[in-house]
């Protein structure tokens, strides 16, 4: 206690306008990072408390979706997957496509369901959106357990590729952050957003080859610019990963470069935002 | 930086003011369509009138403030509803930045503008502990090696691992409290929270903050209560529209600030779209509290006579018709209720009162109420016939107890009334 408080009896605090467009100041949130752990418990564990199938929707979930595409366009559709069970093809890519709908759909109104303690405490606001992302990465981690077994039934093994996942679920988790960070600052002010979003999420799945293959996409500059959706490269990805076969090189380095504009401009666009939070919100 | 502190100076602020758009604030956009629609309106704007004039304007709910605060020193910040007190804790604790101006604090700051913030109903109280200590700015460790005081603190220990939605709102409130109370920062920032909460608990907290005051650390408090005001600070700076009006000791801030009806806005205007459409014939058109010497005041003195005034008009005739008010404390129970035609003579006089513009005027006796903050409820009726009009927190008040009955001991005293009573004392013989 001693230790700290000679630290911070050196600690001053500045007042001023802030004018412009602001950095992001790293250092501050690595200062706040307990209170990114609490909110984001306290997210987990709000979420499954009060509902009677508690963690068991982050099984149930998936589970039925897979269901129903495999039954809609495996089955009755009878789309061509290559060799790969219908399942095991849409659950894999249904398993980052749930990551980043449900943080997308966490995070956009992540701000105006904390109005009280933004008009009340400070802390960089930056911590809001992000733990209501990270908060989901508990749901993906047991679907994941899901896909693994599904897997396991199909008889298909893994390879050392599998460890891909690591860095494609962060770049979906970042996606997801990118585009949270513009919706929750505009559904401050704005909240149309919300109503949006879910039509958002709707075109941006079919956008998506989760329930098809990319190959009915034609190559050339259209799958590029189509690549340019994040959730292309990360499904891909994958696939890949899990399942082999050509690795998704442009299509994943398109995808990325989206997601590091979205981010960059995501975070200008937030701090530029989050001083008005507070009279606004 | 160009101001160098002092080196006991904890606080220093410089010119600051804060400006809000009235139009941001009133017809804010909420939705695209309304910002489309201004926007088109403006576009239209701009071929009629030539000039494009924005009709939004602008408010200033602070400007040019500027004061020091030494270290250790408890300041104590007074001043009406909307003399822009809360917007300068929240620059200070940087909940919102100031248009204009310059400020630092030395130390870390801790913000109590309201207990509680954060907590969620469906976590127990052991995980509201944690996670509004983390919000108000502690560590995990902090929190762990205070938690068997905070948790003794807020008497609650039997439902520590039961869900606060289940909690009553006492115990809600001790535990935030207790939560808040044990933070431990060098500059403490205090919002009005010792309005809530038991005489008990009240005194509680104020115990504590006295603590606080006197531990070396510096506290910036805002109250209504202009008794713990000048118990739990030095001096104090009274603020009127957004401006510093004067700096002095707190008893000496705390009589300017009674006595030149500073203490404005106890009066509340009905505009005519906030009156519900079935009151007609009935239309209130305002309340107000007026002090011993004419003034409409917001903050009047237990030792004086209190007149609470209602105007209204009725636009036909109404038979039977009672007007009066509730008296509430602002923890919502009932002081007592009164109507202008309570008495026998006037019950008689006024059986039927034709259209026109009234007020009733009611006389709260000096020594009648005791020191806090008292809410207005207004009624107009016609006894089983028809209710016409009721706002049940049409106006709230503030009462200040210096000087009232049992006064020359500076406790906080339960009850909602403070009647000065007659007492006898004799003595038996000797023993």
């Amino acid at each position: 206690m001693a230790e700290s408080k000679l630290l911070s009896s050196t600690q001053v605090v500045t007042i001023k306008p802030a004018k412009g467009w602001l950095g992001i100041d790293l250092q501050e949130l690595w200062h706040y990072r307990e209170l990114i752990y609490f909110l984001t418990w306290r997210d987990i564990k709000v979420r499954y408390k009060q509902a009677a199938l508690g963690i068991a929707w982050a099984i149930l979930q998936p589970v039925l979706t897979t269901l129903i595409t495999s039954i809609v366009f495996g089955y009755l559709l009878n789309v061509d997957t290559g060799n790969l069970p219908y399942p095991v093809f849409t659950l894999a890519a249904l398993l980052p496509w749930h990551l980043f709908q449900l943080s997308l759909q966490k995070s956009s109104i992540s701000l105006v369901g904390n109005a009280n303690l933004i008009t009340k405490i400070y802390f960089p606001r930056l911590i809001i959106p992000l733990s209501s992302v990270l908060a989901v990465l508990v749901d993906f981690a047991i679907s994941l357990v899901i896909l693994f077994i599904a897997m396991a039934i199909y008889r298909m093994p893994l390879s050392w590729n599998a460890l891909w996942l690591v860095p494609l679920t962060l770049l979906t988790v970042l996606a997801a952050l990118a585009v949270g960070l513009w919706l929750s600052a505009l559904n401050v002010q704005y909240r149309d957003i919300q109503q949006m979003v879910p039509f958002l999420l709707q075109i941006w799945m079919y956008a998506t080859p989760i329930v098809y293959p990319i190959t009915i996409i034609p190559e050339g500059t259209i799958r590029y610019l189509y690549s340019l959706n994040p959730m292309v490269g990360v499904v891909q990805g994958f696939r890949w990963a899990l399942f082999g076969g050509a690795p998704p090189d442009m299509t994943l380095l398109f995808s990325s470069i989206a997601v590091v504009v979205l981010l960059v401009s995501g975070l200008f666009f937030f701090r530029r935002m989050e001083k008005t939070f507070a009279d606004v919100v | 930086m160009w101001c160098d502190m002092e080196k006991d100076t904890s606080i220093i602020v410089r010119g600051i003011g804060k400006r809000y758009k009235i139009g941001a604030f009133q017809e804010r956009q909420d939705t695209l369509r309304d910002l489309i629609v201004s926007q088109v309106q403006n576009i239209g704007n701009v071929f009629r009138k030539g000039g494009g004039k924005s009709k939004k304007e602008e408010i200033w709910a602070l400007r040019d403030v500027s004061f020091d605060v030494k270290q250790g020193q408890a300041l104590g910040i007074i001043g009406r509803n909307g003399a822009g007190k809360s917007t300068l804790l929240k620059i200070l604790s940087r909940v919102t930045d100031p248009t204009e101006g310059y400020g630092e604090l030395r130390g870390r700051v801790g913000s109590l503008l309201e207990v509680g913030t954060g907590f969620h109903p469906e976590l127990t109280g052991r995980e509201n502990i944690f996670l509004n200590g983390a919000i108000l700015g502690m560590q995990k460790r902090e929190i762990e090696a205070r938690f068997d005081e905070i948790v003794d603190f807020s008497e609650v220990e039997k439902f520590i691992d039961t869900p606060v939605k289940r909690y009553s709102s006492g115990m809600y409130l001790r535990l935030a409290f207790a939560v808040a109370a044990h933070l431990e920062p060098e500059i403490l920032v205090v919002d009005e929270v010792l309005a809530v909460g038991d005489a008990d608990f009240q005194r509680k907290c104020l115990g504590k903050m006295g603590d606080v005051a006197d531990s070396g650390r510096t506290v910036l408090f805002v109250s209504h209560n202009m008794s713990a005001i000048q118990r739990l600070t030095q001096e104090s700076i009274v603020l009127d529209k957004g401006k510093v009006l004067m700096r002095a000791p707190s008893a000496e801030a705390v009589d300017f600030y009674l006595n030149r009806g500073l203490s404005k806005l106890g009066e509340r205007f009905w505009e005519e779209d906030e009156v519900p459409a079935n009151s007609a014939p009935f239309r209130p058109l305002a309340i107000r509290i007026i002090d011993k010497e004419g003034h409409i005041s917001d903050s009047v003195r237990s030792v004086d006579p209190i007149t609470i005034e209602i105007e209204y008009e009725l636009t036909e005739e109404i038979t039977g018709l009672r007007v009066g008010y509730y008296l509430f404390t602002t923890r919502g129970e009932a002081v007592f209720t009164s109507f202008d035609i309570d008495s026998e003579a006037l019950f008689r006089e006024y059986t039927s009162r034709p259209a026109g513009v009234y007020s009733s005027r009611c006389v709260i006796p000096a020594h009648t109420l005791n020191e806090g903050r008292f809410v207005l409820g207004v009624n107009a009726s016609s006894y089983r016939i028809k209710r016409y009009f009721q706002d049940d927190q049409a106006l709230s008040f503030s009462v200040d107890a210096s000087g009232a009955a049992g006064t020359q001991w500076p406790e906080p005293r339960p009850g909602a009334v403070r009647p000065a009573l007659e007492w006898t004392i004799e003595e038996r013989g000797r023993s």
